[in-house]
């Protein structure tokens, strides 16, 4: 087990490299110089060099990344062509909004994915099932801003439970931030409930006409009993590697939640910043989300081994 | 009243009758055979003394088991009684345990479930009863996982499993039938000596009349949901009554006819020395990865005309020489060579080449696309000839080749599901003779079959080979069925050819211990029967 947990961080550290240089690159081939935008199209020539100078863009690319990557191991992502504040702390504001959201989120997805697949697949072709199974089918098809403009309608503007958006801050008090997150929580964690209930509805069934099943119910379990202590365990493979790609999915792509709440998170930072060519903060957002991505799988990866000991190799 | 007594017993699943009228019954310390080819309905009869039957079961009659009727219990009271009165064995012993449980937990579970005594009395049992199947504690712990076991060993965990708690009735349904046949001769053993220390009564069904002849004292013969006979196993077979029982018998020890001695002095395969090296992962990231040679220093020569027979246990390295030969992998060392000219794989098999040997493969089952009509799966070799024959030709080489192994040409038209797994089979010999190839490999190509299909199967073989002078290479693990229709054999262990020889001279003086092993270990009809008789 300790050996496959350093093989997995080993190809971690591994990932991370190779993807800093992939988007350095890819930054790096973006037409548009950083410069030349921020002072407009009526610069002198001069004024371009000097900025230039000063944002560090002349000297070669390879310093360059050298630069970004040992900066980014001691904290340090470099300044904003934009705003001229450090990036790590605009990052910083953001990600405090992102993540929680994230796992909020993810939490009320598994909360309701979890019983939901469960009590689907023990009640298999039953009226329970076939609403769960509807229920998600449209949790699948509505598009979740619109399932926020109708939470904002209803529980915004009609009960006035929740205000219509907006981020008080995380210094006005745990409870109230988090009552802010609630809604757009719910809207991203609907579709994603959905397709997790599914997947864990369909790979319980399949667990449950697999031999051992049949096995524990000679020895005496009762159908319930054999997917409790039997079926449930296997059947979580499938399920963790759809939890790990949502979750990733939530970092980054809360974007258009973000929008309909005024959530000031990542997803707006990227935005903003692609269209206003500051791209030491684009690089900057997305090596973070390559990092969460990559560190997700290997959490999922120590996972999968915990479930599953023909993972864990002979130890 | 018997210990087990089944009568009436009648099954229908949504609407379908399976059993009709099943009537059987055994004493206590009593090995009752149950025997029929698929679709009998003998494991249902086992899975309706569980009452583990699939949705839509529909049962009537009488399952009497110590006095108590079966069919009239609740479903909690069937759990109750299954694992704790009646424990079951199952065909697939790779499948039937849970990946991620431990051996220890699973067999402990029995005792637990049925709430007799704390964790670690169970543990105390489960370490006993694993002693008992003979998975000792030194190698075997409590803490190991299915997937550190091999298939016998996997088979024995779930017998453990099964007498853990001493029941009075063990049902077998095929409990070697997927395992090699020295370990189906320790398994055998195993539970006759179970029977007879704990004196419970065990149901074995299986297809195999050798396993019955030489285990059961009472047979069942099933076929089409009914019991057409019964009775003690030698008295049955010294006078059998039923045409099915005759049929049967002949056909589970079935020689076709070889026709005369057609094998030349051409070589058509030659394997010189091939050596073939499996890389297996690396221990550490930036170790070297580390070999398992599969195939070692292996040759041999086959004439046109010949049945040459290969035979081994599961691992030895029969299907890797196979691919090789086929020219799917590549070498590490030594040559093979088809009519003089050398197989190379990795490169572009030549098509003069290719079109020499066709193989018809284990699973008639698998081996075709479904979504493909039989014209299009049959003609598929076609390419290899260098004018491919279009429209009416096509069809008519397929309609012949369909012809030459006893099918319709009007099959042409169907598709595969549409097909018994025999006729399957059939399909896949015709797709391999279309194009008219010197040899066919036959890689298990009969062992799903039934006994009275498999007896077809070879027939029809037989006479191919004669009719269209073909060579076989006959990759099996079922040494009666090597015996009955190779000229020459060789044993194959470890990657290596141990015994190599004529077939009839390999079978009644091997001279390797491995060869004895196998031969001893095979459960052969006749030499059960002959034993009762001296």
């Amino acid at each position: 087990m300790l050996r496959y947990s350093l093989k997995r961080l080993l190809s971690l550290g591994l990932s991370l490299l190779a993807a800093s240089a992939v988007i350095f690159l890819a930054i790096e081939v973006v037409p548009g110089d950083p410069a030349s935008y921020m002072l407009g199209i009526n610069a002198q020539p001069d004024t371009v060099a000097a900025l230039r100078e000063e944002l560090g863009l002349n000297v070669s690319a390879f310093e360059r990344y050298i630069t970004w990557v040992t900066g980014m191991l001691t904290g340090d992502f470099g300044v904003s062509y934009t705003y001229r504040t450090p990036v790590v702390d605009m990052i910083g504001d953001r990600i405090m909004i992102s993540l929680p959201l994230a796992i909020y989120a993810l939490t009320l997805s598994t909360l309701i994915a979890f019983p939901a697949g469960i009590l689907a697949a023990s009640k298999r072709g039953t009226a329970t099932d076939v609403s769960i199974m509807g229920a998600t089918q449209l949790g699948v098809a509505i598009p979740n801003f619109w399932f926020a403009m109708l939470l904002v309608v209803f529980f915004a503007i009609n009960l006035r439970w929740f205000s219509a958006g907006g981020f008080p801050g995380w210094d006005k008090g745990f409870f109230v931030s988090m009552k802010a997150l609630t809604l757009p929580a719910i809207s991203l964690a609907l579709p994603q409930a959905s397709i997790l209930a599914r997947v864990m509805r369909s790979a319980l069934i399949d667990t449950m006409n697999e031999d051992f099943i049949r096995t524990a119910r000679a020895k005496g379990l009762t159908k319930r009993q054999a997917m409790w202590k039997h079926a449930l365990r296997n059947a979580m493979i499938p399920v963790l590697t759809i939890i790990g790609l949502q979750f990733s999915f939530l970092m980054a792509g809360a974007i258009i939640i973000e929008n309909v709440f005024f959530l000031p998170g990542l997803g707006r930072l990227v935005f903003q910043s692609i269209s206003q060519r500051d791209l030491i903060v684009v690089e900057s957002v997305v090596m973070l989300l390559v990092f969460a991505v990559v560190l997700v799988t290997f959490i999922v990866d120590i996972a999968y081994a915990a479930v599953d000991p023909r993972l864990r190799g002979r130890s | 009243m018997n210990f087990l007594q089944i009568e009436n017993l009648n099954l229908s699943i949504h609407g379908t009758p399976i059993l009709k009228n099943v009537a059987l019954s055994a004493a206590k310390g009593e090995i009752i055979g149950v025997i029929g080819e698929s679709g009998s309905g003998k494991s249902m009869t086992a899975f309706s003394v569980m009452n583990l039957l699939p949705t839509g079961a529909e049962v009537s009659g009488k399952i009497i088991l110590d006095g108590q009727d079966l069919l009239t219990k609740s479903e909690p009271e069937m759990c109750a009684i299954r694992g704790s009165d009646i424990g079951m064995i199952f065909q697939e012993p790779m499948t039937a345990l849970n990946p991620v449980k431990t051996i220890g937990d699973q067999v402990a579970e029995t005792v637990l479930i049925h709430g007799k005594t704390s964790r670690s009395k169970a543990n105390e049992i489960a370490r006993d009863t694993l002693n008992r199947v003979g998975l000792p504690a030194e190698q075997f712990p409590l803490t190991r996982y299915p997937h550190e076991l091999s298939g016998g060993q996997r088979q024995r965990v779930v017998i453990a499993m099964a007498i853990a708690l001493r029941p009075k009735l063990l049902i077998a349904d095929e409990p070697t039938t997927a395992l090699d046949v020295t370990t189906q001769a320790q398994i055998l053993d195993l539970l006759k000596q179970l029977v007879a220390e704990d004196g419970m009564c065990l149901m074995l069904i299986t297809h195999d009349l050798g396993v019955v002849a030489e285990v059961a004292d009472h047979i069942v013969i099933m076929k089409d949901g009914e019991v057409v006979e019964s009775g003690e196993t030698h008295a049955l077979f010294r006078n059998m009554q039923h045409p099915y029982t005759k049929a049967l018998f002949e056909a589970s020890s079935h020689v076709p006819d070889k026709g005369d001695e057609r094998a030349s002095k051409t070589p058509l395969l030659e394997v010189r020395n091939a050596i073939r090296d499996y890389i297996t992962p690396r221990k550490s990231v930036f170790g070297k990865p580390q070999t398992f040679r599969a195939v070692n220093d292996v040759s041999f020569v086959l004439h046109d005309g010949e049945n040459l027979g290969l035979v081994g246990e599961s691992g030895c390295g029969k299907s890797t020489l196979t691919r090789a030969i086929l020219g799917l992998e590549a070498l590490q060392g030594g040559e093979i060579r088809i009519h003089d000219v050398p197989v190379e794989a990795g490169t572009h098999m030549p098509r003069d080449l290719r079109r020499k040997m066709q193989v018809v493969f284990q699973d008639p089952y698998g081996s075709f696309n479904p979504r493909h009509k039989v014209a299009r799966l049959v003609a598929e070799p076609l390419h290899l000839l260098e004018s491919e024959p279009k429209g009416a030709e096509r069809r008519q080489a397929v309609e012949e080749a369909l012809i030459e192994v006893g099918m319709q040409p009007a099959d042409a038209n169907k598709y595969i599901h549409e097909f018994s797994g025999g006729q399957r089979q059939r399909i896949a010999i015709a797709r391999a003779l279309i194009i008219k190839p010197n040899l066919i490999i036959l890689d298990e190509a009969v062992s799903a079959l039934d006994v009275s299909i498999r007896a077809q199967i070879l027939d029809l073989l037989a006479d191919l080979s004669s009719r269209l002078n073909l060579s076989y290479l006959f990759i099996s693990h079922d040494l009666s069925v090597v015996r009955s229709v190779t000229d020459r054999v060789m044993v194959m262990k470890s990657g290596q050819i141990v015994e190599h020889g004529e077939t009839e001279a390999v079978f009644t003086n091997p001279q390797h211990e491995y060869t004895k092993t196998l031969i001893a270990a095979a459960p052969s009809l006749q030499d059960a029967l002959e034993k009762e008789y001296t």
